[in-house]
């Protein structure tokens, strides 16, 4: 061999430390944005689709949704599409980490000098610069049917890091299933899951419209949270609501996501250290 | 001697099935440590164990110096794992993995790239840098697995089944740069169901069967312990063979504990032997006097295979063979 090359010394201080985890992370970010470049269709694919959606609620369905105080329906329906784009998003995690672990590439990853957090840190920048992108396509979007905000930067800006939160609660729900269920084929059971809980929000009707149990299951559904109080910052119609639950839904937006972190993120740690398969 | 990798008694259970149970192993450094046994005998386990994916549930275990389990980082920091399958980013090409798992062992840009090229020349994938890992041959993504196994030329490299699947140019290309670690210092740990690899690679030997180690020793010594030289005839017509068997087994003495093999497909039949010099002349006269035509006759040690088969009780699935005991 020509050249023998040496892994430099582990660094001992926890300043040093933690330098080498976030150098790590952004190499582990670097490769998903390689991902990017080398698989551009897959990446506008992705971004278009709740773009399609909106298209298809907005124009072929959305004559005959009612929304509460005559409100225009695109504008009702904009926010909900928001918050789809972030539940959506549980779908790209999920296939990444569970490529990676079927694949092997998680025990590589487990046998290297490296920080387990880094890894998974490397994972979630990577998904929320995803997730920032979609969420300006699909605010473009909206902009081009006719959705505005109307409360002014501040609370639109309010709005955008509620939705980004929600994204980042998602993400660790995503990195548990990929390290939990066997391989990326269990995508379909991911969707199976994912797909009722977008449909039983308020996304693209007024809870309102629906017999009592079921609006009380969309009411208490995370999503119709942010939903909620993104139309409200937003100052878009379909926002309030007599129940409990949807007086308090600014509030409600933060305790959702704060509470699946809380679940997820020392889950998927713990999941990712005693992988043992 | 001090030792690259200690072991002793690791046991490991997944729910019913005991996959180790009190495996001992000590590898001296700078040595070629062959693990052989059958599916399932426990060798992916033991890597794992020593690689620090894996815990044990009895047992210690060290590696380049550390504990396994508790000084698991300064572990990883020693070792290559090269698992049994290729464990690689499929949408980068082999430049951007390499490149990449560079990174990750904190080589600067510029070294990792070097070392990268490097790597993609020693391995014969130079020309393949821009292709995506996912369209490679099953033999180029063994190789890139392999290379960056050793980006770090680390004291301790595991490789678990590192030539299945290649075709034998691809392996002697392995071996030839497992041989060029050893060269430098590396201690490597091999897992092999090429009876032949340990041969090639490994100074000693440990057969795993069920999660125990059944024998340890050089190749050569474990092939003294099948007992000694075996006799080897080749037949012109299958029809020959069962006389040829019974013949044989006169000769050599095989009774019903020494079994002696026939195999139709070349027919051949072979036994061992205590007294070459005197059995090679009588069998001959022998076969000639039955009027069986003879193509081949040779008194040889006894392959690894055979030892294996012997010791576990169990046809190594990657060789095709059709052998049968037969007691003449
Ligand atoms: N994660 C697991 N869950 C359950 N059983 C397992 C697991 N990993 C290994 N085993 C079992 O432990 C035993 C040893 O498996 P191991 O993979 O170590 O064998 P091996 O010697 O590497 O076999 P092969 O030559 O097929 O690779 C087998 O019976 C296997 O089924
Ligand atoms: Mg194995």
């Amino acid at each position: 061999m020509s050249m023998t090359v040496t892994a430099p010394e582990i660094p001992r201080t926890a300043a040093a430390r933690l330098r080498w985890a976030l150098a790590d992370g952004w190499t582990v970010t670097l490769r998903d944005l390689t991902h990017w470049a080398r698989k551009p269709g897959q990446v506008v694919a992705g971004l278009l689709f709740p773009v399609m959606i909106v298209l298809m609620f907005g124009y072929v369905f959305g004559g005959g949704m009612a929304v509460p105080g005559g409100g225009d329906y695109r504008e009702y329906l904009m926010p909900g599409m928001y918050a789809m784009t972030m539940l959506f998003g549980i779908e790209a995690t999920f296939t990444a980490v569970a490529r990676d672990a079927a694949k092997g590439v998680t025990d590589r990853f487990r046998s290297l000098p490296i920080a387990s957090s880094a890894v998974v840190l490397g994972r979630s920048v990577a998904d929320m610069l995803n997730t920032v992108l979609g969420l300006l396509v699909m605010i473009a979007c909206g902009l081009a049917v006719g959705w505005r905000w109307h409360e002014g930067a501040v609370r639109a800006a309010l709005a955008v890091g509620l939705l980004l939160l929600l994204r980042f609660a998602f993400l660790w729900v995503g990195i548990y299933l990929g390290l939990t269920l066997g391989g990326p084929e269990a995508v379909m059971a991911v969707q199976i899951l994912v797909w009722p809980i977008g449909f039983l929000s308020s996304a693209f009707a007024w809870t309102g419209t629906m017999p009592g149990w079921l609006a009380a299951v969309a009411e208490w559904n995370p999503l119709s949270a942010t939903m909620a109080a993104t139309r409200d910052l937003f100052g878009n119609p379909g926002a309030g609501g007599t129940t409990w639950i949807a007086e308090h839904a600014a509030v409600m937006a933060l305790v959702w996501p704060l509470l699946l972190i809380a679940v997820f993120l020392p889950l998927s740690v713990r999941r990712y250290r005693r992988l043992d398969r | 001697m001090t030792y690259a990798i200690a072991a002793e008694g690791l046991r490991k259970r997944y729910g019913h099935t005991l996959a180790l149970d009190g495996v001992d192993l000590a590898v001296g450094e700078g040595t070629v440590h062959g693990l052989l046994g059958p599916n399932g005998a426990g060798k992916t386990t033991a890597v794992r164990i020593l690689t620090t994916l894996s815990r044990p549930d009895g047992g210690a275990a060290r590696v380049a110096g550390f504990d396994v389990v508790r000084q698991a980082a300064d572990v990883r920091r020693g070792i290559g794992l090269v698992g049994q399958h290729a464990a690689l980013d499929e949408v980068l090409s082999g430049r951007q993995n390499l490149v990449m798992f560079g990174r990750l062992h904190h080589l600067r840009p510029a070294a990792a790239r070097a070392r990268a090229d490097e790597l993609l020349a020693r391995f014969g994938l130079a020309d393949t840098d821009t292709k995506p890992v996912g369209h490679y041959s099953g033999g180029m993504r063994r190789r890139l697995d392999l290379a960056v196994g050793m980006i770090c030329s680390p004291p301790v490299l595991f490789l678990d089944e590192p030539t299945t699947g290649l075709d034998p140019r691809g392996r002697t290309e392995v071996w030839e740069a497992v041989r060029g670690l050893v060269a430098e210092g590396t201690t490597v740990l091999l897992t092999t169901q090429y009876l032949e690899e340990a041969d090639q690679l490994a100074s000693r030997v440990s057969v795993v069967d069920a999660g125990r180690v059944v024998a340890e020793g050089s190749p050569d010594e474990l092939k003294s312990a099948l007992g000694g030289d075996r006799l080897d005839v080749v037949v012109r017509h299958t029809a020959d063979l069962p006389a040829a068997a019974a013949i044989v087994g006169r000769v050599t003495g095989a009774r019903g504990d020494v079994s002696v093999d026939v195999d139709a497909d070349s027919r051949r039949v072979g036994a061992p032997v205590r007294d070459r010099s005197a059995a090679l002349p009588e069998v001959l006269r022998a076969l000639d006097a039955a009027g069986i035509t003879v193509e081949d006759i040779a008194v040889r040690r006894p392959t690894l295979d055979e030892v294996f088969l012997h010791l576990t009780g169990t046809e190594n699935s990657t060789e095709n063979s059709t052998r049968k005991g037969a007691a003449a």
